[in-house]
């Protein structure tokens, strides 16, 4: 393998692993604060891939559908919780699995009937579209470095919200003891519902980003779901940090396991998270 | 409110009695019905012995696997692999080959998995079985994504004397029936076994369990692979009866559609998880029917069952029959 195209994977695994990260840490809050399995989270990164086709077929601009669907998938994720998911906080993990199962299949069907079973590109915006030469054939799109600084900026202002703002310390002391944060004056049904909008549109955000590389097509949240379950299983869950350390551990082994061992490689990952599961059972970052 | 109660652990007088009408009516059916109502039937009984086995984890020791689909497919694979294309296997080595290799996996996973608690444990069960699909779906020498065709049926012979013929519906059918009564039984006496018992301690408070000198692991351990087993019997007669198996059996929505086989009927008591996977096939075969967009209806059917009938059909029927007697506390 060559510098060059070393280079080149590397900076695709890092791309795949930030990626990964921005739907992983909207699971491991959504977990660590209201203790609900996600299964549908997969379906947030679907709606937002398709809404990142449809609006931007319908206003002509990527930016402006992104802007858009930030804030309908902010909307969804508001009235879903609302709704439905803060009955089944109290519930047990079994009954979580099967309601969030059953979304799926429901939010699939939807996206059926709204926007048929096609699978659709979307144009990268005219500014990115370039390349940069790394050697005579071999260059990098601008499009998914543009994508690794998004994810790495938003990563940054996910950690200072939770980390330097009050809204970020009461979510913590949501998290940490609900009961005594309730009774110190904290809105914590409030701050549950602002932690879940903010899971759903992280998802949907990655998926709006990452439709014009990976275009959009049914089942997509699927695939993406389980690894973000192996993400948060190495990470260890409720841990944003592990998260992040998970998901760039999980796209360097997957991008050069496909590259070096081809034949096995959608096993390395698994391989890798039963390797964890031995010597540190509760993940990496245990909280 | 005690957890025994809440299984139905005992099944009171008049859902026994149903019970047995019903496995009279499955008894003679094959009189009666048409050779499509046959094979759906006998196909129901064949989910009806994969709920059960799920329920052995999900019901009694209270483990909610969610990649149980993966020991179903492991068995219908073995059996794929070693007919013969031009004969049929024969039964006596192919059944415990393909229910022992789903029991082996089981126990390789299961040392790993049962270290896990709560939510750690659904998605380890997830992500392994994931691992066991993408072995089969991605190497053309495990048939790939188009999976694999069992030709020929497995033979049933005593010497040179055919005992049973599994090409004709009506005796796949009776020895699928013989299965799901044998695994049941065996499944109702080992609830009330010691081991069951501590199974079912496991589910209400491990931690006591292991202060009283239980090593819990090797209980949960041996109830994984115990599941993984019969999961593999349920998946080796899938094999028999459609001749076809490929990765898709062992993908995450049908270990979901086994959960809510579980759930729908009602859990660890396993009448309900045989009366959730007929409801289930009932259902699933209605909705396809209606429409193409029966995931809409069935994923709305899984949430409203959630919601309003937690404890399944059995937990329905206890509950109406239980209010219309007066004075009988109830919770």
């Amino acid at each position: 393998m060559s510098l060059a195209s070393f280079l080149i994977q590397l900076l695709n695994s890092v791309q795949y692993g930030l990626l990964l990260f921005m739907l992983a840490a909207g699971l491991t809050l959504i977990f660590g604060i209201m203790g609900v399995v996600n299964l549908a989270h997969g379906s947030f990164y679907m709606l937002g891939a398709y809404l990142a086709w449809w609006l931007s077929t319908l206003t002509g601009s990527l930016t402006l559908a992104i802007v858009l669907g930030v804030v309908l998938s902010v909307l969804f994720g508001l009235a879903l919780e609302r709704l439905l998911f803060r009955h089944f906080y109290q519930r047990s993990h079994l009954d979580q699995v099967l309601l969030t199962f059953g979304l799926i299949y429901i939010f699939e069907e939807t996206r059926s009937i709204l926007w048929g079973d096609d699978v659709h590109g979307v144009t990268i915006p005219e500014a990115l579209s370039a390349s940069i030469a790394l050697t005579d054939n071999l260059s990098y799109p601008v499009y998914r470095l543009f994508m690794s600084g998004l994810c790495i900026a938003l990563a940054l202002a996910l950690y200072l919200l939770i980390s330097k703002t009050k809204l970020g310390m009461k979510i913590r002391a949501g998290a940490f003891n609900q009961d005594m944060a309730e009774s110190l004056g904290v809105n914590v049904k409030l701050i549950q519902m602002i932690v879940f909008a903010l899971g759903v549109a992280l998802a949907a955000i990655a998926g709006m980003i990452a439709s014009p590389i990976a275009s959009v097509y049914p089942n997509m949240g699927s695939s993406v779901l389980i690894m973000c379950f192996v993400v948060v299983v190495i990470g260890g869950i409720g841990s944003v940090r592990g998260a992040l350390v998970a998901a760039l551990l999980v796209g360097l082994v997957d991008t050069f396991g496909k590259v070096l061992f081809p034949s096995v490689a959608s096993m390395l990952v698994y391989v890798l998270m039963a390797l964890v599961l031995l010597f540190k059972p509760e993940g990496l970052f245990k909280q | 409110m005690s957890a025994v109660h809440n299984n139905l652990e005992q099944l009171p007088r008049s859902l026994q009695l149903a019970l047995g009408l019903a496995a009279v009516a499955l008894a003679v059916f094959p009189f009666v019905g048409s050779d499509f109502y046959i094979g759906l039937v006998t196909r129901m009984m064949i989910m009806a012995l994969f709920a059960m086995s799920l329920d052995v984890l999900q019901g009694v020791t209270g483990l909610v696997s969610l990649g149980h689909a993966a020991y179903f497919g492991i068995a219908g694979y073995v059996l794929a692999f070693v007919s013969p294309a031009d004969s049929g296997a024969s039964l006596w080595w192919s059944l415990p080959l393909a229910v022992g290799a789903s029991a082996l996996a089981a126990t390789v996973i299961g040392f790993l998995v049962v270290r896990t608690h709560g939510i750690y444990f659904i998605m380890v069960t997830m992500a392994f079985a994931q691992m066991v699909f993408f072995a089969f779906f991605d190497n053309k020498a495990l048939g790939g994504s188009d999976g694999l065709y069992i030709n020929l049926k497995p033979t049933v012979l005593m010497g040179s004397l055919e005992l049973l013929n599994l090409d004709n519906k009506r005796s796949l059918y009776y020895a699928v029936f013989a299965c799901m009564l044998v695994v049941y039984a065996f499944l109702r006496r080992l609830l009330q076994s010691p081991f069951g018992r501590t199974l079912s301690g496991i589910r209400m408070n491990e931690h006591r369990m292991r202060a009283m000198g239980y090593y819990t692991l090797g209980y949960k351990l041996a109830a994984f692979t115990l599941a993984g087993a019969l999961a593999g019997v349920a998946g080796y007669l899938w094999g028999v009866q459609t001749g076809y198996i490929n990765p898709e059996l062992m993908g995450f929505h049908s270990s979901a559609h086994a959960i809510m086989m579980v759930i729908l009927g009602g859990m660890g008591n396993f009448a309900g998880a045989i009366v959730g996977a007929f409801a289930f096939e009932l259902f699933l075969h209605w909705f396809k029917d209606i429409t193409k967009h029966w995931q809409l209806l069935m994923g709305t059917l899984m949430v409203l069952v959630v919601i309003f009938a937690p404890r399944g059909l059995l937990g329905l029927v206890d509950k109406l029959t239980a209010q219309t007697k007066p004075g009988q506390r109830h919770d």
